[in-house]
This record gives C-alpha cells, structure tokens and sequence, in this order.
C-alpha cells in the first residue's frame, strides 16, 4: 500500500478520526457546551468536503488491491452527500433544542452514518460494499431508536432493524451466490467472469435477483417499500430529514457499483426488474400518497414515486442514461431536504407540523415561507422551470431515446396523478384559513438555509445545465 | 406612387387610433378622422386620376412580407388597378360624406368619439380589402370589415335588439367566411399561391382539373373554387339565404347603414367576384349559380320591401334587392355592369340612407312611416334629395341608376346561360317592385296626411348643413355619374386590364353603343322604364288617391301579406333550425358529453378511481411487522417467479 493510495482515502480516513474524537470530546461536555460537538460535526464535514474537492479524480483509480475505488461519479456523489449532510445538522439543530433533546448522539451517529456512505460510494468489492451499508443502516437504526420515550419512534426502529436486517441477509444471501459462481468479490473480476458464465445464466439471475431486493429495499422501491412511511413518519422529523436525503445517493452509488460496475454482463435481465420494480414504485408511491394526510407519510410515497423515477434513468443502461438518474437523485435531495427543512421549521416544541393541514393558509401566516414550499412542491412535481422538472424531463428524455416510449408515458402519466397530492398542500397555502396562527419562529440560520435551499431549487431549474453539466461530466460525457 | 397609396390606407387608421384610443374630446375626434378620410379621397382621387387619364402604371407590388412558409408567402402587397381605382374612389368619397353627416346624426350620442373611431377604422379596412394584391390580406380586409361592421350594429350596446342583431350578423358572416376560406384553402391547394397574379397566370392549367370531395363523383375544380369563393360573397353581399342579418343591421346608427351596410362593405362580395373574373370565367356551373341566387335575391327581397313600415328597412331591403342585380350581373358574366351598379347604387342608396336619417332626426327618432306624412314642406333639401335618390333607384332615365340597371336587364336578356330566362324575368319583374316600394315610401314619408303627433310636429325642421351638405353632395352624382361614365366603363376600354370576360360571354360590344341618348332613347321602347313608370303610378294611386285600397288588399291577401310580413319564413326556420339545433346540440354535447362523460366519467372518474384505489391500497399498510416481511418476500417469490423460472 503505497502512500498515493492512502491519499485516496483520505477523506474517510479523516471523517473516521474525527467522527472518533468527537465521540471521546462528547463524553465529556457538559450539556451547556454541546453546540462544540455541533460545530466540531459541521467543521468536519467541511474539511471532508474540501479535501474531496482537492483531490477529485480526473479517472478511474483503485486503491487497497481493488477494494477501493475513486472516480468523478464517486467523488461527485460524496460532495453532495458531505453537503446534504452538513444542510441536515444545520437544519436539526434548533429542533433538537427545542426538544431538549439536543444530544451529541445525533451528530456523531450522523457522521457514522455518513463514513458508511462515502464507503458505498467509494466500494469496489461487494465485502466492502456491504460493510458500507452496515454501518450506515446500523448509524440510522439508532438514531431513529433516540427519542427513547417516544412509542412511535421506538416502534419505527423495531421495524426499520428488523425489515433491514432481512434485507441485508438477501443481499448477503445474493452476494454469496455470486461468489459462488466466480470465486471473486472485486467487482471487475466479478464483472469478467461474468461474462464467461452464460451457460450458468438461470443461476446467475437467481443470484442477481436477490441482490436487487436488497438494493431496492435500501431505495424504497415497491414492493420493498413498507418501512419508508412507517419510518418516515415514526422518526423524529431531524431523523427522517437525515433518512430521507443524503442515503439515497449512497443507494444510488450502491446500485452502480453493483449493477452496473460489477453485473453490466446481466444488463438485460436487471434491466427488466428495475422496469417492473420502477413501475410499482411509480404507482404506488403516487397513489398512496394522494390519501395520506400527514406530510411525513404523503412524502414517504413521494420518495417511493420518485425512487421510481430515479429506476427510470439507470435501467436505460446507457451513460447519459446513469447521468440523467444522477441528475434525478441530486434534484431528489436537494428538494427533500427542502421539505423537509420547511416541516423543521414550522415546527416547535408541541407542535410537529406534520399533518397536511396544518399548512392551511401558511400564506397569510408568512407568504415568503409559502413561497419557498411552493417552489418545492412545484418543483416535486415537475413543473418547469423548476430542478424537478428538468429532472423529470432528463430521465423522460433518456427513455424515448433508448426507445422505451410506452414506459415513458407510463411514467408521465404517473407523474401527472402525482401533482394532485403536492397541489393540495398548494391550495392549502393560498386558499384556506389559517388553523394554526401562532407565528413562525426560529433560528435566523434554519430562515436563512431554507429559504437558500428552495431559491436553489428554483435557480438551479432556471439553469440547469450547471447540475446537469457535472453529472455529465461524472460520467465523462462532456 | 407607393407612399401615395400608403397614405390612402394608414391615413383613415391614424385617425381612427387617434379618435378612438387617446381619449380625445369630440371636436378634436371628428377632425381627425374627416382629416384622414378626407388625405385618403384627395389622394384616391389623385390616383385615380393618374391611372386613369395620365397614363399612369398598374401598381402591383409587394409591400412586406410577413411570413415564408415553404412555397407560402404570406404578405401585404397592393395592386391597383382601374378596378381597385375605382372602388377606392366611391369608398373614400361615400365614407367622408357619412363622416361630415355623423356630426349631424350623433350630435348627442356619448359614444361620439367611438363612432367616429370605428367608421373611419372601417375605411381602413375596406381600403385594405379593396386594394389587395392577394387572398390573405383580402380575408384580412374582409374579417376586418365584418368586425366593425360587427361593432357598429352593436353601437348602442344596451339595447338588447342591437346585440341580437350584431350577433346574428356575425354568425351569418362565419358560415359566409367559411366557405370563402375554404375557397382560398382550395386555391392554395392547387395553385400553391396566394398571388391574384401567380394565380391567374395558371388558370388554364386548372381549367380541366377535377377533384373527388365525395368519392365516385369527379367536380370541376375551378366550380368548387368559385362557389366556394361565392359563398363567402354570399354571406357579405347578403344574398338568399345569408341575407337574413342585413335588415336586422339597421339597428345600427344610420350614417353606418348608410356607409357600410348600403354603399361599400356589403359590395365587398360583388367587387370579389368581378376581381375573380378569371376564375368564374372558366365555370359555368358557378356563374349559372351566381346567377340563380342574384335573381332571387333581387325579386323576392323586393317583395319584402312593400310591407314594411319601418322606414330604413324598406331602404334595407331595397339594398338586399339591389345587390341581387349586382350579383345578377356578375351571374350573366357583365362584371362591368356589376361594378357600374355597384358605383351609381353607392351613391344614390347612400343618398336615401341618409335622407332617411334626416327624417329620423327631424322626427325625433321615430322610423315608424306610418306616423309620418307630408314632410315635403317641412324639410325641402331632404325633400328634393329624397327624390333625386328614388328616381335613381327606380332608374328613371337619365340618372344614375337607370344606366347601370338597364345595361343589367340588357345583358341577362342577351345571357345564354342556364337559368338566364328565369334571372331576365326576375330583374325585369324587379323594376316594377322597385319603383312601387319606392314610392311606396316616398308618398307615405314627404306626403299625404300629416300623421304624426303635435309635439313632433310643432319640432318639425330641416337639420343642421352637417346633414343637409352630405346630401346635396351624393345627389349629384346620383344624378350625373352614370351617364358620365357608362362609356368608359360598359364599353370603353376601363376595365380591359382588371375584368376578364371570355370574348363569347362579352355582351357589352363597343359597336351597340351610340353615346348616351342613344341609349336613353332605345330605352324609352324597352319594358324596363315602362315597367317603373307602372310602378310609380301604382304606388301613386295606392298611397295617393286611394289610399284605402293598401288595407282592402292586405285583408284579403291575409295569406301573402303574412308570408311576406314573415320574410319568408326565413328567421324563424334558421332560429328553429340552426339557432336551436345547435343550442340543442351544444346543450345535449354539454350535458351528455363533457359534464357526464368527460367530467363525470374520465375527469371525475378517473380521480375517484385513483382515489378509491388509493384508500384500498393504504390499508394494505397495516403497520403490522410481519405483514411488512411477508411483503418482502412475496416480493422476493415474485421477482424470482418472474425472472428466474420464467
């Protein structure tokens, strides 16, 4: 291992060592000086962030005998994911407070949490992949378990370990048969034995099957779905916000990896699966959604939908086909993070602002916050010039051009049930009384970060080809 | 020459801009647009002279084009030739005379500035249409006369018989303006241009060319194009049976029924199919059409105008009458005398609009003749002017009319075409009704028994000169301009490069022709004037000397007076039919189709089918962690159903 490698690594190395001294230095402090290991978290994240950013990989390199892999798509991944992350502390903070609730846990977890991530993206051995996600699922299932006193989040952890701990056994159980087969874990031996096993094929895909599950429960692809409302909803709102944000670019990488790195021989058959698992997911998740009427749950469905919309892109199999699902989870995140943010700050202590109605005539309450989650939910819909619609309309694109016309109408047509659930939250804002009428208070920062977070969302959809420059270049099609 | 014709066209529009969109006070409104009307005839007029008797050039050019697509352009351009000169000429003329008129007529009306505005936008688009070089700016000009027109019935927009006739004049329009697009569609069609001169450079290439609309049955394509085109004439020149908006129009103000709905808008289809000569040319099946409609339009409206009472629609019937011998014209293929009526009726019928108008206005707005009588000492310039027009109309000879209606009678006689007999009869026949409505209404107005009441009487007075100025104006060339002009226009050589008439339809030979007596003495002999002299004696006995007579005859007649009192059952069975049809229609498509079908079923339906389907699915959520795991592994069996053993 020669010094060059560990430089790769060391954005982990660095969020490992300080994920590890900010445990020790939490220990300690008093709870009047918790807002250090807060900062101690954000500071961190950005040093990780920079030493990312300084050393991105112009190509593809392997570090640790293959285990290990860094690359524009990965590098990308991990900028964002850093980024999100440190949006999440920054939004949690004032909810914790308000909770008296404010514990070191949730950071240093977090930061665990997001090591767990950066290994996903980075893996390149299916070992490493899943431990990887090991530590990631294992971070969240504590935090979702923090709020000890609370049933509903006690309950949502019991199903969360329990559902993830089955699918973490099929994955394993898929990974193995693999392994079985080729005799390897690298991901490009796997990919080249691959290719010499195709009178094996009925074996292969029974193996590939159960890797796919394990993928899409992680994703929240239907029918794998069932713990993200529960979850969702039964988790603290600063948890969900985490759950529902950064995770889903691991997942993303993690799907690449897998499916496109190590099983592109298999493209056809995986191909297939995604279609079927996107479809259900579309559906579901935009269906369901319409008849929820707590915001956590109706945005459950919503990741579900768009979990299907990001399927879209991958299955396509094609390069710009991954850059358009890259631009997708992107956008997801930055306007889950957004929605979730805007919950955040509605909420105080007592009042969780997670019914649906308890958006009713936010416009009178603060027409600026209305506005913002109104680009947000404009922008989860899909209507132009919101990100999400260039998401929408990228993977939409990527779909008529790989001659999948019918899944793309397929998909519009879901898109358009869709728009019901976030219109209704719209027409809630502007068209009705107010229920609640105590006014709006928080944090200048939370104010500050939100409202940057929703003009992102409309700045980033009046220039799209900014985001969808770099997840073209991710995959060095510029 | 081309700023010269620039300014004839923008300068009505400046003026009606001026007057109509900067909120300028009365004064300052009527002198712009009498100003730009006013540009516009000296400048006609100049251009008229120099095409005319200076040898000037045919101006046929390009002005701007405003689109390329493919082989169409789409572009404004302006051919002026005799034809276009002429009609430029009565249009700028008849419209300043109604301008110095409307500041009589509307002296107290608060949409003062709005009319003006609109009657001098009107010019505007007439000269637009008139002077189109092709089809496009044609339809435009034509659209853009049939919305002021629109504008202008509805001028008094509170009324609810003004809207009820606006409305109807326009949806008549559109079924006119259909087929007239059409026409154009077709014309596109098989000459790939909108140019009048591409298009009728390669006339004969079409001459044999046949369609299929029906299939099985091969139609001429020249036929489809004129009928088509004529259909739209049909609806703007007010023929049977689209002439059914035309006497409803007079709820407008008079110095309108006057400009648009007598003088010019409503030639606007006459002046179509005489600029289309080339094309109707090659049809004889469109021209026998044209011919057929022209002649019933001409003898039955006639009718109609005997029983009215309403003193401007007897003129508005005579007018639908009128334009049926236009039409006539055009049928037996005498373009020319088609546009030498057009030109006399402009004036005269122009004159006795706004004659009655002066009645209107001494009578305080009562239009009712049979609370009139014996004016004529009242007010002697409306009088006199009133009669001049009647005497036109009638074709007394050696007045306007009378030229321009007997070279029409003359050339239908001569017509072989099928359906000329039938039209030579009609237009003859017509001459007697005319003369009879015509008097008819001049007794009942300006003599008899003084049948108004004392109030009105006592008021009774010649108005203002901005009424009695515009009327000594039109009557002298109501007097003079048909024996002026017959010459150059009938069988001179005026027309020789704007109508095109095949040599064997050509009736007008410069030969017949031995100057204006001669042709007031050949008609001495001819039924025409004896037939107007009948007229007129009729009406004279009826109204004058016996006037109990007209009652005695209307009760034992009950049956005819009644069908004629109905128009013929003409707006009733089109309120019945077409009006109710489509409200039933529209109703039936409305409640069946979009509330039930669209709304409650694919709208509705497919948002409560999501819904319901919604509902079912959550509760397949139980929040029961075993169903969750079960979940997952039927998920599971079902990938590995598919995929694997599949």
């Amino acid at each position: 291992m020669t010094l060059i490698e560990l430089n790769m690594l060391m954005p982990e190395i660095i969020l490992l060592s300080m994920a590890s001294l900010i445990l020790i230095i939490d220990a300690f402090l008093p709870d009047d000086l918790r807002d250090l290991t807060y900062q101690l978290s954000q500071g961190t994240l950005i040093g990780v962030g920079l030493v990312i950013f300084s050393t991105y990989p112009q190509q593809t390199e392997l570090a640790l005998h293959g285990m290990f892999v860094t690359d524009p798509m990965g590098a990308t991944l991990k900028l964002f994911i850093v980024g999100i992350v440190f949006f999440t502390f920054l939004y949690s903070r004032s909810y914790l407070k308000e909770r008296n609730f404010f514990k070191g846990e949730y950071f240093t977890l977090g930061l665990f949490a997001t090591l767990g991530m950066l290994i996903m993206v980075s893996a390149h051995n299916m070992l490493v992949i899943y431990l990887g996600l090991e530590l990631l699922s294992l971070s969240l299932y504590a935090m979702v378990a923090m709020h000890r006193d609370s049933q509903s989040a006690t309950e949502a952890a019991m199903k969360y370990f329990v559902l993830g701990a089955i699918a973490s056994g099929i994955l394993l159980y898929g990974m193995s048969m693999l392994y079985g087969m080729t005799g390897t874990l690298d991901l490009n031996e796997l990919s080249q034995s691959l290719s010499t096993l195709d009178e094996y094929h009925t074996a292969l895909v029974f193996g590939l099957v159960f890797i796919v599950v394990g993928l899409a429960f992680k994703l929240g692809a239907v029918p794998f779905h069932m713990w993200v409302p529960d979850v969702y909803q039964g988790s603290p709102t600063s948890v969900t916000l985490f759950i529902s944000s950064a995770p889903k670019l691991a997942a993303f990488a993690m799907v690449m990896r897998l499916l496109v790195d190590g099983m592109g021989h298999l493209h056809s058959d995986w191909q297939d699966m995604l279609i079927l698992l996107s479809i259900l997911s579309m559906a579901i998740g935009n269906i369901v959604a319409i008849s929820q009427t707590n915001i956590k749950r109706m945005l459950a469905y919503s990741t579900i939908s768009h979990v299907g919309f990001l399927l879209l892109g991958i299955l396509t199999a094609d390069k710009a086909g991954y850059a358009a699902s890259m631009f997708y989870v992107v956008s997801y995140a930055l306007m889950t993070l957004g929605g979730f943010g805007m919950i955040l700050l509605l909420s105080r202590a007592g009042f969780e602002a997670e019914n649906i109605s308890d958006y009713k005539g936010l416009n009178e309450r603060n027409s600026w916050f209305a506005f913002i989650m109104l680009i947000l939910m404009l922008s989860m819909m899909g209507v132009p010039p919101m990100l999400g619609f260039w998401a929408k309309f990228s993977v939409v694109m990527q779909l008529i051009n790989s001659g999948m016309l019918w899944l793309a109408i397929v998909a519009v047509l879901f898109a358009v049930i869709g728009a019901f659930y976030y219109l209704r939250i719209i027409w809630m804002m502007y068209f009705e009384k107010p229920e609640e009428t105590a006014p709006i208070e928080d944090t200048m920062d939370m104010r500050v970060a939100v409202s940057a977070n929703g003009l992102l969302v409309l700045g980033l959809g009046l220039m799209p080809h900014t985001l969808m420059t770099i997840c073209l270049s991710a995959f060095s099609l510029v | 020459m081309q700023n010269i014709y620039l300014t004839i066209v923008f300068a009505p529009l400046v003026g009606a801009v001026i007057a109509g969109l900067f909120g300028v006070g009365r004064r300052v409104a009527h002198t712009v647009t009498i100003a730009g009307v006013g540009i516009s005839f000296a400048l006609s007029a100049y251009a008229f002279y120099k095409l005319v008797f200076a040898g000037g050039e045919v101006f046929n050019e390009t002005l701007y084009t405003w689109a390329v697509a493919g082989n169409v352009k789409l572009e404004v351009g302006f051919l002026v030739d005799s034809l276009t000169a002429l009609m430029m000429v009565v249009v700028t003329f008849v419209s300043w005379m109604v301008h110095f008129y409307t500041i009589g007529y509307m002296r107290d009306d608060p949409g003062y500035q709005r009319f003006f505005s609109y009657i001098s936008l009107f010019t505007f688009s007439m000269l637009m249409l008139v002077m189109s070089n092709n089809f496009l700016q044609l339809f435009f000009g034509w659209e853009a006369v049939g919305l002021v027109s629109y504008l202008l019935i509805g001028f008094w927009f509170t009324r609810e018989t003004a809207i009820y006739a606006n409305l109807k004049a326009f949806l008549v329009n559109r079924v006119g303006d259909f087929g007239f697009l059409l026409g154009i569609a077709a014309i596109l069609m098989f000459f790939d241009s909108l140019n009048y001169t591409e298009v009728f450079a390669q006339v004969d290439v079409h001459k044999d060319t046949t369609m299929q609309i029906i299939s099985g049955y091969d139609w001429s394509v020249m036929t489809v194009i004129c009928i088509l085109l004529f259909i739209g004439a049909m609806g703007k020149s007010a023929q049977v049976p689209l002439h059914v908006w035309l006497p409803d129009s007079m709820e407008g103000p008079t110095p309108i029924s006057a400009l648009i709905h007598a003088a010019t808008m409503v030639t606007a289809g006459i002046f179509m199919v005489a600029r289309m000569s080339p094309l109707f040319e090659l049809s004889e099946v469109a021209l026998s059409f044209v011919l057929v409609i022209g002649a019933i339009t001409a003898l039955f409206m006639g009718f109609l105008g005997l029983v009215q009472n309403d003193i401007k629609r007897v003129v508005a019937y005579s007018t639908l009458s009128q334009l049926g011998y236009m039409t006539v014209a055009l049928g037996a293929s005498a373009y020319a005398a088609g546009i030498f009526h057009l030109m006399t009726h402009a004036f005269f019928k122009a004159l006795l609009f706004l004659g009655a108008g002066s009645v209107i206005i001494a009578m305080h707005h009562e239009q009712d003749m049979r609370k009139m009588g014996g004016l004529w000492k009242y007010m002697p310039i409306t009088y006199i002017t009133a009669l001049i027009g009647s005497l036109a109309l009638i074709g007394f000879p050696g007045f306007a009319g009378f030229f321009s209606k007997d070279a029409i009678i003359e050339a239908v006689h001569h017509a072989d075409r099928a359906g000329a007999t039938f039209a030579y009869y009609a237009v003859l026949f017509g001459v007697f009704i005319t003369a009879l409505y015509s008097f008819r209404m001049f007794f009942l107005v300006f003599h008899g028994k003084e049948r108004m009441d004392e109030h009105t009487r006592s008021h009774l007075h010649e108005p203002s000169a901005v009424v009695t100025w515009p009327l000594i104006m039109l009557a002298i060339p109501s007097v003079f301009i048909g024996g002026l002009t017959i010459e150059a226009l009938l069988y001179g050589e005026y027309f020789q490069n704007a109508i095109f008439v095949t040599p064997e339809h050509n009736f007008f030979n410069p030969a017949d022709y031995h100057g204006v007596w001669g042709f007031v003495v050949h008609a001495l002999g001819q039924p025409p004037v004896w037939l107007a002299g009948a007229g007129f004696g009729t009406a004279y006995y009826l109204y004058m000397s016996n006037t109990e007579l007209p009652g005695r005859i209307k009760d034992k007649l009950e049956w005819l007076h009644g069908i004629l009192v109905d128009k013929y059952g003409f707006d009733r069975f089109n309120e019945w039919f077409f009006a109710g049809g489509s409200r039933g229609i529209g109703s039936f498509l409305w409640q069946q189709g979009d509330a039930k079908i669209i709304d409650g079923g694919l709208v509705n339906g497919s948002a409560k089918t999501v819904n319901w389907f919604s509902g079912v699915i959550r509760h397949m959520q139980t929040g029961l962690l075993y169903h969750y795991a079960f979940s997952m592994i039927l998920g599971l069996a079902l990938l590995l159903g598919i995929f694997v053993l599949w």
